[in-house]
């Protein structure tokens, strides 16, 4: 109920077809925080970051964005979200310039072209994140890493308060993972409250003020980030948490 | 002479044209290319029905389309599944009562004007809601453009965007299908969809941006309607026909262009 929080969830519960994805989770964030959200393959990440975004419907349970329940929220323009998969590699070019404008959407006015002052903000976020020199560039003839950064240029586009990234680097070479790093080393000097959902912390562990582990549809961790959470590869507890085997992707 | 006839063919071909590749750009940016052809098949009974009823096909047409565009968003909206076969029971329902409409009307012969297009019997009544049909169109596809385009690059995007995806989504099925409705007098409702995507995938290969590529396919796709029926006059051949050979043979044409063009951008500089 305080309107001093970012996002709010409780008890929600989400089913997705016959199974159940996130099972009473309860989660508060604050803002300026930058949280990290962490788990194995199936642990209900990325239906937690769309539940949140009111792509998902919830089978109980309440969510509030800014102190405002979900299904009434309507200052989108303070939301700015990366989604997992790169949106449209589709058969109709566009610039990098006439996607990161789409961002811009929330705020311009309908029924004409976008304004001088959305050109501007464009642009500016195409500056922060290194881009502004192919913003004329068709985005499939970028690298992934660039496609990457133009998806978060969108989500700034704003100077949202709120971030909200879906595994950015699951999809992103090694070299351009250390960038991403430093993209969001960037973002966290700003304001804005950030949720970044990763497999694994790896070289942004500095960034982060908290991390939360999910564990099958359940808070599981909930904390500063600590050493048993950094890699793939620990086998500390709570068991079976970072394990990332052979599973389908979550969606 | 009577030239009177190819005045209003040309101006037929012309509005349909400009249009069609306008709503047909973002059907191509949503990967439904082919979303043209299921609402013709539904067009078909409309004009059959209205060959039936004794009123204007071209009207009877649009409202099926309509109808059929409003219908496939629905199915598509309640995910792919169960509606595959949902589609093929419009479709084929479409044709089938089509063509028993058409047999009982007693007008079967002017059937075939339909399924490929007869541009040269356009009439003034016709004439007038093409242009009604096409300049609504365009205003809706103009004037939303920036929010369409949001709506087919990133649907979820969009919606987290504040944007109400279902309206737009709505909105642009009912324009591809009225789009479909003044099409099919012009190409015919077998070459519906050429109409819609073809000067897309056209200027697509040349160009980097969405709006060149909608602008760029609307010019073309005038280009392609007039040059295409003139041909047909020349050549006494269907125009429809000739409408939609011209512009495979520009899609060659540009295709090995682009080639080229790709070749010289990969030399070192």
């Amino acid at each position: 109920m305080n309107a001093a929080t970012v996002a709010e969830l409780t008890n929600v519960n989400v089913a997705l077809g016959q199974q159940e994805v996130l099972k009473g989770l309860s989660l508060t964030l604050s803002p300026g925080q930058f949280v990290a959200l962490l788990g194995s393959n199936g642990s209900g990440k990325t239906t937690l970051v769309r539940a949140l975004l009111g792509l998902l419907t919830l089978g109980s349970g309440e969510i509030r964005l800014f102190g405002t329940p979900l299904n009434r929220f309507k200052e989108w323009r303070r939301i700015g979200y990366v989604p997992q998969r790169f949106g449209a590699t589709s058969g109709v070019p566009a610039t990098v310039e006439e996607v990161v404008l789409t961002g811009r959407i929330s705020v311009a006015r309908r029924m004409r072209g976008f304004s001088s002052t959305d050109r501007q903000a464009a642009l500016k976020a195409l500056e922060a994140m290194g881009l502004a020199d192919v913003r004329k560039r068709r985005v499939s003839h970028l690298s992934g890493g660039q496609q990457q950064r133009v998806l978060i240029a969108r989500a700034l586009v704003n100077e949202p308060d709120f971030l909200l990234l879906d595994e950015p680097v699951s999809s992103v070479d090694l070299e351009n993972q250390e960038l991403f790093a430093q993209t969001l080393e960037r973002l966290s000097d700003s304001k804005a409250s950030v949720l970044l959902v990763a497999h694994a912390l790896g070289a942004m562990e500095t960034l982060v003020d908290r991390t939360v582990v999910l564990d099958q549809g359940r808070v599981a961790y909930d904390g500063p980030p600590s050493a048993e959470f950094q890699d793939d590869h620990a086998h500390h507890h709570p068991p079976g948490v970072l394990h990332t085997g052979g599973l389908p992707r979550e969606r | 002479m009577g030239l009177e006839f190819m005045r209003r063919a040309l101006l037929a071909a012309l509005i349909v044209g400009i249009t069609a590749p306008s709503i047909g750009v973002f059907l191509v940016q949503r990967r439904l290319a082919l979303m043209g052809d299921g609402i013709g098949h539904v067009a078909f009974m409309g004009v059959a029905a209205g060959l039936f009823l004794g009123t204007s096909p071209v009207i009877t047409g649009i409202v099926a389309a309509s109808l059929a565009g409003a219908g496939i968003e629905v199915l598509r909206e309640r995910g792919r599944t169960a509606s595959d076969v949902a589609l093929a029971l419009i479709f084929y329902g479409g044709i089938a009562g089509g063509a028993l409409l058409a047999f009982k009307s007693g007008e079967s012969s002017k059937v075939l004007g339909y399924l490929f297009g007869s541009v040269l019997t356009v009439n003034n009544q016709e004439l007038v809601i093409l242009g009604v049909s096409g300049v609504a169109v365009l205003a809706t596809v103009l004037l939303w453009r920036k929010e369409l385009f949001a709506v087919c690059y990133d649907e979820e995007v969009a919606r987290v965007s504040g944007l109400s995806v279902r309206r737009f989504n709505f909105l642009m099925a009912l324009a591809a299908a009225v789009t479909v409705g003044v099409t099919m007098r012009v190409v015919g409702i077998l070459l519906v969809s050429a109409m819609l995507v073809l000067p897309v995938a056209i200027v697509q290969q040349l160009s980097n941006s969405f709006r060149t590529t909608l602008l760029g396919s609307m010019i073309l796709g005038g280009i392609l309607g007039v040059g295409g029926v003139l041909l047909a006059y020349r050549l006494d051949t269907s125009p429809g026909a000739t409408i939609v050979l011209l512009a495979i043979a520009t899609f060659f044409a540009a295709a090995t262009a682009a080639q080229v063009l790709s070749r010289k951008r990969a030399l070192p500089a």
